[in-house]
């Protein structure tokens, strides 16, 4: 069979690192095939040229059997290439009508492309508004949008760059029944993601790029998650070692009835959310995103005044301390966006390092920067954590979101703090990097640090916590010890119940 | 001087003559603005139309080729800008500033010869019968053909935005460039003709200046003009409806505050000439205090690099 696309060694250079490194690949008409690598392998590289937004440095494109020079992705769709983006090509204040139409290579009649959409989504089940603006739509039905405005252009090959990064189980498991359908009838999928059992559960077979080169193509049906995670670092992951602790040290952070309005016009309020976490202990919160956790690190981060006495930080009581001056007792902050709240996007690594770690780390010098210890302190970040970066003096917004995410990270562990708080320290990182990320996380406890890390995955708070509670609309549950609850059990906590298994060991 | 329907008339044909050239300036800043681009050169191109315009026809004794002449300038100066901040990715407000003084200046290097010369102005397109109605004939059906071109203009732009798929591209663009890059359309190119759009509107607005308005010469006689029509473009939301409404609005105070000096109204004529720049800065606090920042094009202002 003359397979859909094939590419034979292609490579692109990009100043300073080679994106792509003579990759081959070979998808078949029907076949859902899953592009794997770490950040920074070169994936969203190696699809931007099958999609025509780059070109090759050398290598062939052949599209069922025929040599192609992708100029431009007007070309890629006029040969039946549709591509969903990671960050969605959407416009905000356009309707999903005129979204598409936009889309579209060739002027269409609005009511004619509107009767076609009604007809397509009804047939795959995606239903959508044409009326409705983008700004009104959830992430997965943006994403709906996106697959509707490829599938109208009948297309023989989808491109899907990390498709569920962003959608909750439901709409992951209703993604997957469409791609199935679309293989199905024939069409190529070329699926990139680094979400192993999705991989295994979903695609027909897996290429894996490393640094830039093709390492293998092999059977995901046939392979084990933990297996294809190896081939894709290069080593074997090594899952973060803990030890169990049965002691922990003095109190560092106790919260006592914390209630907070929010300022945003759909958040969460707080209410009297009470905990304490003590020397060596890591505190996990799970719960599914928008239900106050961004009012929780707010007042925790100092961003938000609260009542004094509801935060005491080393006994002292600090709820109305801004952020600095928190630091300044020990604390360092991991955030939930890194670009404009973790990092100043247009400013250096060197830039960075030094606006949240000048007082820890004393990079000032009688009120002057000592621009040397800055730069050792940014070089060795990124050498710990294996940033992948052309140069300190690279823009924070010029990484990719993983490899920002490896930075800042590492940036607040280097401080030594006392006390931590990372929100969704892993999230967009790699396996390899997370284990790594998690290991220096579970190594700071060990020094005696007290750390409280918010995060959606379940799998991540098992890895590491001691204790976790969950959130759920602004109340935060009571405390659980790790070895004391199960996945269900935070799993209906994660959706309001209250299980009533296990004994709280801490009752809040 | 009594206020009998003549002078009523008369107030408001100044009004309409007032308020075209804010329009038709606006009007090509709103399509600059929908593409993603913030044009402060407005003044500055509309001057240049206005003294090129000017000579043209003195020279030449054409008003067409006076018309052509400004718009033509107008687009000389907004390609400037265009190279400067697209080509190039400059800094759009520092450019459009610099742009503005570049025009005052040179405009009055230019203009030193024709300072104080007279011309006689567009010719009126008189309506046959309908000009001669009592009262509308005058108001509605007398004037020259720059002012009802700025009425079917307002017209077209609205069209063009939302019903052409070429509307629907530009808006695409000034929206999120990079999804539209991503899509396969050339935001440079676009934005180029957009911006070169917006300077032909604003030289045809100086031309008017010159050759209609006050048919004349002088240093600085936009008056700040550009910077009124460019508050208009926020006023009015980037809606062409409402740069209609706010033109006049604006062109109405100007005359008022004309008319108000002439009736020995016992206010400092400064007040009322400083009217409509304190108007303009109320309506862009109120305007900003609303979520007015959703209604803008969201790449308004933002240099896009092609390179991802």
């Amino acid at each position: 069979m003359t397979p859909r696309l094939q590419l034979k060694q292609i490579t692109k250079a990009f100043p300073g690192c080679l994106a792509n490194d003579r990759v081959d690949l070979k998808i078949q008409p029907g076949e859902i095939h899953a592009l794997l690598g770490e950040n920074g392998a070169g994936k969203s590289t190696l699809v931007k040229m099958i999609y025509g937004l780059m070109q090759p440095d050398s290598g062939q494109i052949f599209w069922q059997g025929e040599e192609v020079i992708m100029q431009n992705p007007k070309m890629a769709r006029s040969l039946g290439i549709g591509m969903v983006f990671q960050h969605f090509s959407l416009f905000e204040a356009m309707t999903v009508l005129e979204n598409i139409a936009v889309g579209m290579d060739q002027a269409v009649d609005l009511k004619t492309l509107e009767k076609q959409l009604v007809e397509i989504s009804a047939d795959y089940g995606l239903q959508i508004d044409p009326r409705k603006a983008i700004h009104d739509l959830s992430v997965g039905e943006r994403q709906r949008v996106e697959i509707l405005r490829c599938l109208l252009q009948q297309p023989k090959l989808l491109i899907m760059d990390e498709p569920t990064s962003v959608l909750t189980p439901q709409e992951v498991e209703k993604l997957f029944v469409t791609l199935k359908r679309l293989a199905s009838e024939g069409v190529s999928i070329l699926y990139i993601s680094h979400k192993l059992d999705e991989i295994k559960t979903l695609c027909h077979s897996a290429t894996i790029l490393r640094g830039g080169r093709f390492i293998e193509t092999l059977d995901p049906t046939q392979e084990t998650p933990a297996a294809m995670a190896q081939r894709m670092v290069g080593e074997k992951i090594t899952p973060p070692k803990r030890t169990e602790k049965t002691a922990y040290g003095k109190e560092i952070i106790r919260v006592q009835n914390l209630s907070v309005e929010s300022d945003q016009p759909f958040g969460n309020d707080l209410k009297e959310i009470s905990f304490q976490i003590r020397e060596g202990e890591i505190l996990g919160v799970a719960g599914i995103a928008g239900n106050g956790q961004t009012e929780l690190l707010e007042a925790l981060s100092g961003e938000v005044d609260t009542p004094i006495d509801s935060i005491v930080i080393q006994g002292r009581p600090s709820g109305n301390l801004p952020s600095n001056q928190r630091r300044m007792i020990g604390m360092a902050y991991v955030p939930e966006e890194r670009l404009g709240h973790g990092s100043v996007p247009d400013e250096s690594l060197h830039s960075n390092a030094l606006l949240s770690g000048y007082q820890a780390k004393k990079l000032l010098n009688r009120g002057f920067i000592d621009h040397k210890k800055c730069s050792d302190y940014a070089n060795h970040i990124c050498d710990k954590y294996k940033v992948k970066q052309s140069g300190i003096n690279s823009a924070a917004k010029s990484l990719s979101g993983g490899n920002l995410q490896k930075f800042i990270v590492g940036r607040e562990i280097e401080q030594g703090p006392s006390l931590l708080i990372a929100a969704q320290p892993t999230w967009g990182v790699d396996a390899g990097a997370a284990a790594a990320i998690h290991q220096s996380i579970i190594d700071l406890a060990q020094k005696n640090s007290a750390v409280l890390v918010l995060s959606q995955d379940l799998d991540e708070l098992f890895a590491i916590c001691d204790a976790i509670c969950v959130i759920y609309e602004g109340r935060l549950s009571a405390t659980y010890p790790i070895s004391a609850i199960s996945r269900e059990e935070i799993g209906l906590l994660m959706g309001g119940i209250t299980p009533p298994l296990s004994t709280p060991a801490q009752t809040a | 001087m009594a206020l009998n329907p003549e002078v009523i008339a008369l107030i408001i044909v100044t009004i309409i003559g007032a308020a075209t050239p804010l329009l038709l300036a606006a009007l090509g800043e709103l399509i600059a603005e929908k593409s993603g681009v913030l044009n402060l050169g407005l003044e500055g191109m509309m001057i240049m139309g206005a003294v090129i315009a000017f000579m043209t026809v003195h020279n030449t004794g054409s008003a067409t080729l006076g018309i052509v002449a400004g718009i033509l300038a107008g687009m000389g100066m907004a390609l400037i800008f265009a190279f400067l901040t697209l080509s190039l990715q400059s800094n759009q407000v520092a450019t459009g500033l610099a742009l503005t003084i570049f025009g005052l200046g040179l405009s009055a290097l230019l203009g030193r010869e024709y300072v104080g010369i007279a011309y006689s102005g567009l010719p009126k397109l008189d309506l046959p019968v309908l000009s001669e109605l009592p009262f509308f004939g005058k108001v509605l059906f007398s004037h020259d053909i720059l002012i009802y071109f700025s009425l079917f203009m307002v017209f077209a732009t609205f069209y063009f935005l939302n019903r052409t798929r070429s509307g629907l591209i530009l808006r695409a663009v000034g929206e999120s460039h990079d999804a539209a890059h991503s899509i396969g359309y050339p935001v440079i190119a676009i934005r180029y003709m957009a911006v070169l759009y917006g300077g032909a509107m604003s030289g045809l607005a100086g031309a008017y200046l010159s050759l209609s308005y006050s048919p004349m010469w002088a240093d600085n006689m936009t008056a700040g003009r550009g910077w009124i029509a460019l508050a208009l473009v926020v006023f009015a939301m980037w809606m062409p409806s409402r740069v209609l409404l706010g033109a006049y609005m604006f062109g109405g105070i100007t005359i008022l505050q004309l008319h108000g000096q002439g009736m020995g109204i016992a206010i400092p004529s400064e007040f009322f000439s400083m009217l409509p720049y304190l108007a303009t800065i109320i309506v862009l606090v109120i305007i900003s205090r609303q979520s007015s920042a959703s209604l803008a094009p969201a790449s308004l202002g933002k240099p896009f690099h092609p390179t991802h």
